[in-house]
């Protein structure tokens, strides 16, 4: 029965083609074809961000003003998900089947297997729950994130705020991807790559429950996250929420700023705002309240608002004077209630006779200061009166006025110092002099300065002739330390040797001139009161000046909105601001209390106000009437 | 002591080092398989590799007493063996237990005994001792009726207890059949008609029945001179005619609807990888991510996260292709199909019809399995669980490949004392 040997062949013959269509098959699955690597990836790598905690903020003394806390968002993979319970995980976050439905249609829509947030910032306490029965929603992972905390809420116009990044940005800058939170102004903004520090990526494996298992190839691909970097404001926070406490119920701008170095030590403006409101989920229902009020609170006064300068502006043009020659301290002119040109005049507080500079400064002599200004501007030796502006335009820009400082605040804007073509296109070219514009003389027309413009003009006085770039960041956690640009000393076109007279004169605005009633014991107060004429209302009431006279510490700008004359308002309150700064104490607690109680709050805003509740009330009232209708139907 | 030390002298070194190398490998992989940080202790019994060193164990202590017992033994005691396995397997039906829809199993004890992995060793012995037996020609109708109900008998039971894999595996005697002189038509047949039952999944009848006509014609045209040729055409195309029929009826009335639906992802028919064709998708992922050389011992995502269901006991072969790669794939089943070469160089070096008979038998149960598990797993073949031999977790298993191979070294360790 021995059948022939061939039959062994034809059966080894059939195991071996089984076996070679094996290892072509294994061949192709394995080496040829990539996409199962790719699949198995997608089955069990999970790449998961690591959000860099945001860099802390300090204020010059060390004191915290802005940290972070840890809330989680709870990420999605819509390809993962697999037979959940809908209810149970809603009942869990707290959100409907309805909005579930919603939020997992747009995660499919943004991508199927890549990660994308389901529901924002899950509170601790809800992610505690979350937490624990997680595995059972496979697709589903929380991702911690921080959000800012600001413990003493205050100067939230300096720090700015953070929000969603804007697609134009993700477009342009591959760091940032949709999702991803930047600052979006003040110092958050411009102080943004050295905060945000370095995002990592961790690749995590993931089991078929979705469990994670460690991490991929023991993190060989993984970057860690690289906290960002902790700032240290030249803001002094007491004196920060003095000035906030003192602005209390009045519009306007306060800068104080460090002459030695151009430090910013406070920077109010007001009214100003909860920095905790903008903050998270609530942030955007926030900002839209706010930025809906009359008084307009997300407007930063100190850096943005245009103000005209008023009398504190004939400093200025007194020094100009004097490095043109056309003005000496003993110049003297004589005031008798006014300026005259033909039938014009620019009208005077009062009848001051004969007098000098000094005492025209102390006693903001509008008569004097026209002399002055058209001195400055008729000199014999320009052609044309358009030669002799530009000439006094030029000067004026040096002292940081009309042109950006470039400090580190994102919000600076220039202010304005009318140009020649201005004038050219109003009054026609060839058909404007030194009369025509003679409100420039005493800080009025088209001038528009910013309260930190007016703070750095006083550190030009202070230093006699120079300024450093007012800046709020001192120093910078590992890093060498500011920017050059902030230590360099930026020189007017005025010589040192002029100043000194202006600042007798300012010394004597304090002690018997205008702001005689803002004089500290045993402090020497070098300053100039303004009261700015405008078009909105009462007056505006400013003060510009620094102290001591003797090595500066501290140079104010301050504008209060239709305060009326500048001792009122704004020659206290910046008077208060360096003695709380230079002493830490106060000896005028009669003058603190009022300025405390004191509401200036401008009838425009008012106005709208009103306005505004009359629509709110319109808008109610005819809901009610609707209701009523309809009542009346049912009946 | 001659004897003893003539026996572990003539045993076949080269089955017994392919089969360790098969079994540790196979151990590394259910290792692989199951390792996780909790559990990194290689005794850890609560683990499925603890459990399979110990059957591994006891494998290695059954190999020996084979090789101990009197070569006479096996031949002798070959039909009580198969009564003895056909008996517990009627017990099973009575009594045993529903694992994953299938009912094989006995408890003894703590242990669980699975009949129907051992009922085919003692089948290969009573179809060997049969078929050795003198004046028995197959050629003859009562031969190849005898066969196929020693054959038939334990795949019918097995096939009640729902078990159907290893039903199947019965089917593989036919190469016995046809190496002890069946017609070689019967694996041209059995091709044609696996060929057959495919299509008539994937093409629609009437165009299988024109192709089928199609052929006849031009096979008509070849031999019409001969009038015995036209006749055999005819009948060919009948058959073929009649298979298509049957496929399509049994398809759709006989298997049951989990077997449809495997068959038909296997064919492509049907597309549900969150389904029925999780299992052979993760599995080929699992696989094909292996790349070359793979991934590295205990580095394999998919097998280590439970990716792949079932991965230690008939989807084992996943561990191998994502860690080992292309290369270990490779060599596991050179390893197999160099075992299957020395099974019949051997069986055919064996004096004894029994020992040559039952060698076969060995090479065929050994590559029907390896043939449909590997094939589950790389997409190739219907998702049927059954084991990969010697690799795949289970003690049942493990010890019945071990013994079906063993009894056959011993046989041929003991050639050279038969008819001295």
């Amino acid at each position: 029965m021995n059948v022939s040997q061939g039959r062994s062949s034809v059966i080894l013959l059939i195991f071996f083609a089984v076996g070679f269509i094996f290892l072509v098959r294994l061949f192709s699955i394995q080496v040829l074809d990539d996409s199962y690597k790719a699949s198995a990836d997608d089955n069990a790598i999970r790449k998961v961000t690591e959000y860099p905690a945001r860099g802390l903020i300090y204020d010059r003394n060390g004191n915290l003003l802005v940290y972070n806390e840890p809330v989680y968002d709870l990420m999605i993979v819509p390809k993962q998900v697999k037979d959940i319970d809908t209810v149970q995980f809603c009942n869990l976050v707290g959100i409907t089947t309805i909005e579930f439905t919603e939020l997992y249609r747009k995660a499919r829509v943004y991508s199927k297997v890549k990660p994308s947030i389901f529901i924002k910032q899950l509170s601790i306490k809800t992610y505690g729950a979350l937490q624990e029965v997680l595995f059972k929603f496979p697709g589903f992972f929380v991702q911690p994130r921080t959000l800012r905390k600001y413990p003493d809420p205050m100067a939230a116009h300096l720090f700015g705020y953070i929000g969603e990044v804007d697609t134009n940005i993700t477009r342009k800058d591959s760091y940032y991807k949709d999702g991803d939170y930047i600052g979006k102004s003040g110092i958050e903004q411009s102080y943004e790559k050295v905060l945000r520090g370095k995002r990592g990526t961790r690749t995590l494996l993931v089991d078929v429950f979705n469990r994670e298992k460690g991490s991929y190839h023991e993190g060989k691909f993984d970057t860690t996250a690289v906290a960002g970097q902790n700032l240290t404001l030249s803001l002094d926070a007491k004196l920060q929420a003095y000035g906030e406490k003192l602005f209390q119920n009045k519009v306007g701008g306060v800068v104080a700023i460090d002459p030695s170095t151009g430090e910013i030590l406070a920077c109010v403006s007001s009214p100003g705002y909860d920095p905790n409101l903008l903050v998270g989920r609530k942030r955007t229902k926030n900002y839209a309240a706010l930025l809906f009020e009359p008084t307009k609170p997300l407007f930063n006064r100190a850096l943005m608002a245009y103000y005209p300068p008023g009398s504190t502006f004939k400093l200025i043009n007194d020094l100009i004077a004097e490095q043109e020659g056309v003005l000496y301290p003993g110049t003297s002119y004589y005031c008798d209630g006014g300026y005259h040109m033909g039938s014009m005049t620019v009208k005077c507080d009062a009848r001051h006779g004969s007098l000098a500079l000094q005492m025209a400064i102390a006693h903001s002599c509008n008569t004097y200061h026209c002399y002055v200004f058209r001195s400055i501007i008729d000199q014999k030796k320009f052609r044309t009166s358009e030669e002799g502006y530009l000439n006094w335009r030029n000067h004026v820009l040096t002292f940081g006025i009309g042109k950006r400082l470039f400090s580190d605040l994102p919000q600076e804007l220039k202010g304005n110092v009318p140009s020649v073509e201005f004038y050219d296109r109003y009054f026609g070219k060839g058909r404007w002099k030194s009369s025509t514009v003679i409100s420039l003389s005493i800080g009025q027309g088209e001038l528009g300065i910013t309260p930190l413009q007016m703070a750095n003009t006083m550190c030009i006085i202070a230093n006699k002739g120079y300024y450093y770039v007012p800046h709020i960041v001192k120093a910078i956690s590992d890093s060498a330390g500011i920017s050059e640009h902030f230590l360099e000393k930026q020189y007017t076109d005025v010589d040192s040797k002029y100043f000194d007279i202006v600042i007798e004169g300012m010394q004597s605005v304090v002690e018997s001139g205008t702001a005689a009633g803002s004089k500290i014991k045993d402090i020497v107060v070098c300053g100039k009161t303004g009261t700015a004429q405008n078009p909105h209302g009462r007056d505006h009431s400013l003060f510009v000046g620094y102290a001591p006279r003797e090595n500066p510490k501290i140079a104010i700008g301050i504008m209060v909105e239709n305060g009326g004359w500048g001792s009122d308002w704004a020659a206290p309150i910046a008077t208060l601001m360096m003695e709380k700064y230079l002493r830490d104490s106060i000896s005028r607690p009669v003058i603190e209390k009022r300025m405390f109680d004191g509401v200036v709050i401008p009838k425009i805003y008012m106005e709208e106000k009103l306005k505004e509740d009359k629509k709110k009330q319109e808008r109610k009232d005819s809901l009610a009437v609707k209701a009523v209708a309809a009542l009346k139907k049912t009946e | 002591m001659r004897h003893q030390g003539g026996i572990l002298q003539n045993i076949d070194r080269w089955m017994v080092i392919i089969f360790m190398l098969l079994v540790a490998m196979g151990w590394l992989s259910i290792y692989a398989a199951v390792y996780n940080d909790e559990h990194q202790s290689i005794m850890d019994l609560s683990q499925n590799y603890g459990k399979q060193a110990i059957w591994i164990g006891g494998a290695l202590l059954i190999a020996l007493s084979i090789l101990i017992i009197d070569g006479k033994f096996f031949a002798a005691f070959s039909y009580p063996i198969y009564i003895l396995f056909i008996l517990l397997l009627l017990v099973v039906l009575i009594v045993a237990r529903d694992v994953k829809g299938a009912v094989s199993w006995i408890d003894i004890g703590s242990f669980k005994l699975q009949p129907s992995e051992f009922a085919k060793f003692a089948t290969n012995m009573a179809l060997a001792k049969f078929l050795s037996t003198l004046d028995i020609r197959m050629k003859d109708m009562k031969t190849k009726v005898i066969s196929l109900l020693i054959i038939s008998l334990p795949a019918v039971l097995i096939l009640l207890q729902n078990d159907t894999g290893s039903a199947l595996v019965y089917a593989s005697f036919i190469f016995v059949l046809y190496r002890e002189g069946l017609s070689g038509n019967i694996l041209i047949f059995g091709f044609v008609a696996a060929v057959l039952f495919v299509l008539t999944l994937l093409v629609p009848q009437y165009i299988l029945f024109g192709v089928i006509g199609g052929i006849a014609l031009v096979f008509y045209f070849f031999v019409r001179k001969k009038r015995q040729n036209i006749l055999i055409i005819a009948a060919g195309a009948l058959i073929a005619s009649a298979i298509v029929f049957s496929v399509d009826y049994s398809f759709n009335h006989i298997l049951q609807e989990h077997q449809r639906t495997r068959i038909n992802v296997l064919l492509g028919k049907e597309i549900d990888p969150k389904g029925a064709g999780y299992n052979v998708n993760q599995s080929k992922i699992a696989i094909g991510s292996g790349g070359f050389f793979g991934k590295g011992f205990l580095q394999g995502t998919q097998t280590k996260f439970d990716f792949v269901p079932e991965q230690s006991t008939d989807f084992i072969f996943c561990t191998v292709g994502e860690e080992w790669g292309f290369a270990g794939s490779a060599l596991v089943i050179g390893l197999f199909m160099l075992l299957l070469w020395r099974i019949i160089y051997v069986a055919e070096r064996q004096r004894s019809q029994y020992s040559r008979i039952y060698g076969y038998g060995v090479a065929c149960i050994l590559f029907f399995h390896l043939m449909v598990n590997i094939g589950m797993t790389v997409g190739l073949a219907p998702v049927i669980g059954i084991p990969l031999p010697f690799f795949s977790y289970g003690g049942s298993s493990l010890w019945s490949f071990t013994i079906l191979l063993f009894v056959f070294i011993k046989l041929d360790a003991y050639r050279l004392e038969i008819l001295r």
